[in-house]
């Protein structure tokens, strides 16, 4: 049965880029070591042999022909932007400075 | 006037394309009856009148200039899920991170219901992100049954069912990743449909589970959802799972099933889907569905389907681990919310801020539970093995469909619950979606059709049909032949005996 502790979770919560709360920490722990222990079941499942299917249609490569076709305008692409700065979006800082 | 409301897609094309009526009159009176109703449903989040109005005036136009219809369904009200992309409407999937988001283009869905001269009115209420079986998931409040307010529309397309069971509009688009069309249906008394993967394109569909994910009508009869299915589906380059095929012949199937005739047709009960667990009055329900078939000629067998005991658990590894991955463009960087951007905080730490605002906590839940799924150590005894349980649930329709043309279930294990009664409860949650999953692991074509009141709540409940893959018309020609038959014994269609909503004295 799986547990997962309040560490676990911060771990998670940093992989997943989400700044939860103190309280989420103890919610979301109890409540996915509930869910968890329920879908660990699917363990019970003989399945050794059984290939994995990632996709009911079988997937193969889908290619188009290589020419040019119509795409988003720079100004459509910007339209839904936070902040843009010289047509071209604007981030916060990417580095580390201090 | 109102009255036009309660008339089906398909008689209010004929009577607009025989120019009997506008479509003009009749997206005003679908108007009318949504600013009447739709301050206790809540089933719309966006609407755009003046807009409806003129693709309708532009429908009526063409046809006074004798112009042919540009389809069937030319001239008809339609409302779409919000988590298809339009870009003269705002496209929220019922999240705080997208709040006012204009797309700068149309969903595949969209657009096709534009060529069509559908009048797309607006946009209805979900889960976010279609996360949720209740519609209580959505950041603008829940949706509400219109059979009792108390209640929920079911989810996450919980925003069209109620808006279709209530004559807001006789027809919406959905979407189905886990059973969001069909379940809906199931609990407001309207048809849903997730039609075969990649028989709608989800181009311009927010992502939720890729591998998973499917557009589909929503009606009250399942000809109209027919209707729907035939302008929607096809094959379209820009979405690479979409089916290079033509689309099943639903609409044919819907007209034939209603001479009521299932002779030689065999039919298939699940029998992992009853017992504990489920609500007497549904399975009651359920039984006399299938005696129903039994009368109309289908040869009626019992078929087991033992993996599909592991559906519900492979699903709620699967999708969250797809989910983890998909919502991770939702990064506060080119559109959608960003919070704390204060000049010194980090790209890295606005992402982490603005994520913890922007999304609510099932979707949060979600997110984390897909990330451990798919964290090294645990990938195989999680992610690895559900998709081995994938292969199994495949496994087990094939076999059924080489003896049965069709499977039948009840939809849901239950009528629709109280608002709250589930939301702190996550697994409770998530069992609503029991019966709907297998079908969304393996990509057939699976429906819900009105199978009449539970006798224990009075509230609707839902008949499952599933359909091997690219054989969609099955399902509808039974789901018809049973509609029929159902009206006939119960004196009418179960919609119309939706309680009025109309506010008293008006």
């Amino acid at each position: 049965m799986p547990t997962i502790s309040r560490a676990e979770v911060a771990h998670l919560a940093r992989l997943a880029r989400l700044a939860v709360t103190e309280e989420e920490l103890d919610l979301f722990a109890s409540q996915l070591e509930v869910i968890l222990t329920s879908v660990a079941r699917v363990g019970e499942v003989a399945a050794a042999d059984i290939p994995p299917t990632s996709h009911a249609v079988g997937l193969t490569d889908v290619f188009r022909a290589d020419v040019t076709r119509p795409g988003l305008t720079q100004q459509q692409a910007l339209s839904g932007a936070y902040a843009t700065e010289d047509g071209r979006f604007r981030v916060p800082r990417i580095l580390d400075e201090s | 006037m109102t009255r036009l409301t309660r008339w089906s897609a398909a008689e209010l094309a004929a009577r607009i394309h025989a120019q009997d009526i506008t479509a003009v009159e009749v997206t005003r009176a679908h108007l009318d009856r949504i600013t009447a109703v739709d301050p206790a449903l809540h089933a719309f989040l966006h609407l755009d009148a003046p807009a409806a109005l003129a693709a309708a005036a532009a429908v009526d136009d063409g046809l006074r200039r004798g112009d042919p219809p540009a389809s069937p369904l030319a001239g008809v009200p339609l409302a779409i899920k919000d988590v298809f992309t339009t870009i003269d409407m705002p496209t929220t999937c019922g999240s705080r991170t997208l709040q006012g988001w204009r797309p700068p283009y149309d969903a595949t869905v969209t657009r096709k219901l534009r060529a069509a001269g559908v009048v797309i009115v607006g946009k209805t209420n979900m889960d976010e992100f279609a996360m949720g079986s209740s519609t209580e998931n959505s950041a603008y409040g829940p949706t509400r049954n219109p059979w009792d307010l108390d209640r929920v529309p079911g989810g996450s397309g919980g925003g069209s069912a109620a808006a279709v069971a209530a004559f807001e509009v006789p027809l919406a688009v959905g979407t189905d990743t886990g059973g969001s069309i069909r379940q809906p249906s199931a609990v407001t008394g309207t048809v849903g449909v997730k039609p075969t993967y990649g028989g709608v394109s989800r181009y311009g569909l927010v992502a939720f589970s890729s591998s998973l994910d499917q557009g589909g009508p929503v009606a009250r009869t399942v000809l109209d959802a027919a209707l729907l299915h035939e302008v929607i589906g096809g094959y379209d380059p820009l979405d690479s799972t979409s089916i290079d095929a033509p689309v099943p012949p639903v609409v044919q199937a819907a007209r034939a099933g209603a001479a009521g005739d299932l002779t030689g047709i065999r039919v298939g009960v699940v029998s992992q889907f009853g017992g504990d667990g489920y609500q007497p009055g549904v399975l009651n329900a359920f039984e006399v569905a299938v005696s129903r078939l039994r009368e109309l000629g289908a040869q009626v067998v019992e078929v087991s389907c033992p993996s599909f005991d592991h559906a519900l658990p492979a699903y709620y590894l699967i999708a969250p681990s797809e989910c983890s991955s998909n919502l991770a463009r939702f990064d506060g960087m080119r559109y959608g919310l960003r919070v704390g951007d204060d000049g010194n905080r980090s790209a890295e730490e606005v992402m982490a801020l603005t994520r913890e605002a922007g999304f609510g906590p099932e979707v949060k839940r979600r997110i984390m539970l897909g990330t451990y799924a798919l964290s090294a150590g645990y990938y195989d005894a999680y992610y690895g093995q559900a998709q081995k349980v994938r292969t199994l649930i495949i496994r087990d329709f094939a076999a059924a469909f080489e003896r049965v043309d069709v499977l039948v279930s009840p939809t849901t294990p239950t009528t629709a619950f109280r608002i709250g009664e589930r939301v702190d409860d996550p697994l409770a949650m998530y069992l609503s979606d029991l019966c709907t999953i297998p079908a969304n692991l393996a990509g057939n074509a699976a429906l819900s059709v009105p199978a009449g009141l539970s006798d224990d709540d009075g509230l609707p409940v839902g008949l499952q049909v599933m359909a091997p893959a690219l054989a969609d018309d099955r399902a509808y020609r039974v789901a018809a032949a049973y509609e029929v038959a159902r009206d006939g014994a119960e004196g009418g269609p179960l919609a119309q005996r939706v309680p009025d909503l109309e506010v008293v004295g008006r």
